[in-house]
């Protein structure tokens, strides 16, 4: 990966379905509860 | 934009580390904003001291949180300021800081723009100084504008401009975009809440259900605009706003204050919400072991939204602003789009708000003269 | 989860597999082979449009 990111691992759920999307974002600036 | 429900449910079950919070640096501020929401003025004595403020770094860093935002009072107060930053980006941890830019100066503007890792958030609650200078008071609108102007010179990159929405700021909405795209900055809106000394402006100065619908069709045109997901309580109005539509306090963000206390999120600054302090047993140990964490972190319950076919979009909103109008945590949120939350406040007979505690704030009133 | 310091992007990774899959790129000539090395037919699909997906957000670079 490009050196600018940082990974964390999260704990595993169970596997996603055939169908599903693998991948999810949504901006920093998208989460509730910081400045 | 994907469907973010898988996201969304993971998150609200909380993660091992944030990731990203809020740490108010310090609860000095030379300006005495009407709706501080960490009622700040006054530096605390027991601050923490630059070491424990680099151990707690270190420790972030460890815990591989990916970001974090610096506020306060205002952060730029602090002597080891520019010692701190740069000792979170070169441990990686990205930073952004939130200031009202009185302490931006050329010099300083061009160290800033030396930085890597490093977003740059000037508040003002006005597009102009008639209405800004009203919250932050005279001379603090153009203080900001000639921060603004410090970091343009010095080819700092884009930063953010951020307005927290009033009854008279979100009528200048299209002064904001003009503003932002002035300086090709981000344009990011904040939700007013009761909490700090925003508890007693909060009558007067919150929006109208007109003005918040108005805002909600403005801001689903505009996916660039910022909003720190501060008005996912809107999205029961139809299409969700970005963002995830989730409170994140105590799963996936959380406050550190300037003397260690960990709060759910910084709108939450009172016992209620104190998960712990780090001078115990450091932050990771409040994070996974809190009990009020702990308890945020299992499923919520709609309470009296129950019956409203909407809890999934907006989740009975926000738990600061229930929590500082007297509410209580499953009453609907006091802007709720459909009154709900109206209701619920009029038939509150005894209705007891909370002060906010600890309330930092100058005990005599504040002028700044021109820097 | 990785998260991109450019552009503020937060993206959740949510397979196992997929991390693999992106860990182990470097190492095959294409993202296709990459995938079969280490993905079943049924899901090859599935995990091009991811990787595709994270391109974009420009947490792989493409070259």
């Amino acid at each position: 990966m490009d050196p600018e990111v940082t990974e964390e691992v999260v704990e595993e759920q169970s596997a996603p379905e055939s169908t599903e999307l693998l991948v999810e974002e949504v901006s920093i600036d998208g989460l509730c509860g910081v400045y | 934009m994907s469907a973010n429900s898988s996201l969304r449910n993971r998150f609200e079950r909380g993660l091992s580390a944030p990731i990203c919070l809020t740490w108010e640096l310090t609860y000095a501020c030379n300006l005495a904003c009407t709706h501080c929401l960490s009622s700040s003025g006054r530096r605390d004595p027991r601050e923490l001291s630059t070491s424990e403020a680099k151990a707690l770094l270190d420790e972030i860093a460890a815990m591989q949180i990916f970001y974090i935002n610096i506020g306060g009072g205002e952060p730029m107060i602090r002597s080891d300021f520019f010692e701190l930053i740069e000792h979170a980006v070169s441990r990686h941890v990205g930073v952004k800081f939130s200031t009202n830019g009185t302490r931006i100066d050329a010099a300083s503007a061009r160290r800033l723009s030396s930085m890597d890792y490093l977003d740059i958030q000037i508040s003002i609650d006005g597009a102009d100084a008639a209405t800004s200078d009203k919250i932050r008071g005279a001379g603090s609108y153009a203080s900001a504008r000639r921060a603004m102007d410090h970091l343009r010179d010095a080819n700092f990159g884009q930063f953010k401009i951020s307005v927290v929405m009033t009854r008279e700021s979100i009528e200048q909405l299209d002064e904001f975009e003009a503003l932002a795209k002035s300086y090709g900055a981000e344009l990011r809106l904040m939700r007013l809440r009761p909490s700090g000394r925003g508890v007693d402006v909060w009558d007067e100065l919150h929006p109208t259900q007109q003005q918040n619908r108005d805002l909600y069709h403005w801001l689903l045109e505009r996916p660039n605009v910022l909003t720190g997901d501060s008005f996912f309580h809107l999205s029961a109005l139809g299409a969700p706003l970005e963002g995830l539509n989730l409170c994140g306090a105590g799963r996936v963000v959380c406050l550190i204050d300037p003397v260690g206390d960990v709060y759910a999120c910084p709108f939450v600054i009172h016992d209620e919400f104190l998960a712990g302090n780090i001078r115990d047993a450091g932050f990771q140990h409040v994070w996974s072991n809190s009990s009020l964490f702990k308890s945020l972190r299992e499923p919520g319950s709609p309470g009296a939204c129950v019956s409203c076919g909407s809890y999934d979009a907006c989740r009975g909103g926000c738990m600061a602003a229930k929590f500082f109008t007297g509410l209580s945590l499953d009453d609907p949120d006091p802007e709720c789009v459909f009154g709900h939350g109206e209701e619920a406040l009029a038939t509150k007979r005894l209705q007891i708000i909370p002060k906010p505690s600890p309330d930092h704030s100058r005990r005599t009133p504040v002028s700044i003269g021109a820097r | 989860m990785a998260y991109h310091h450019g552009n503020r992007r937060l993206v959740f990774l949510k397979s196992r597999k997929l991390v693999e899959v992106v860990r182990e790129l470097h190492e095959h000539e294409s993202a296709d082979a990459a995938i079969d090395a280490l993905v079943g037919a049924d899901e090859h699909s599935q995990y091009v449009v991811a990787l595709a997906s994270l391109a974009k957000s420009e947490v792989l670079c493409v070259g």
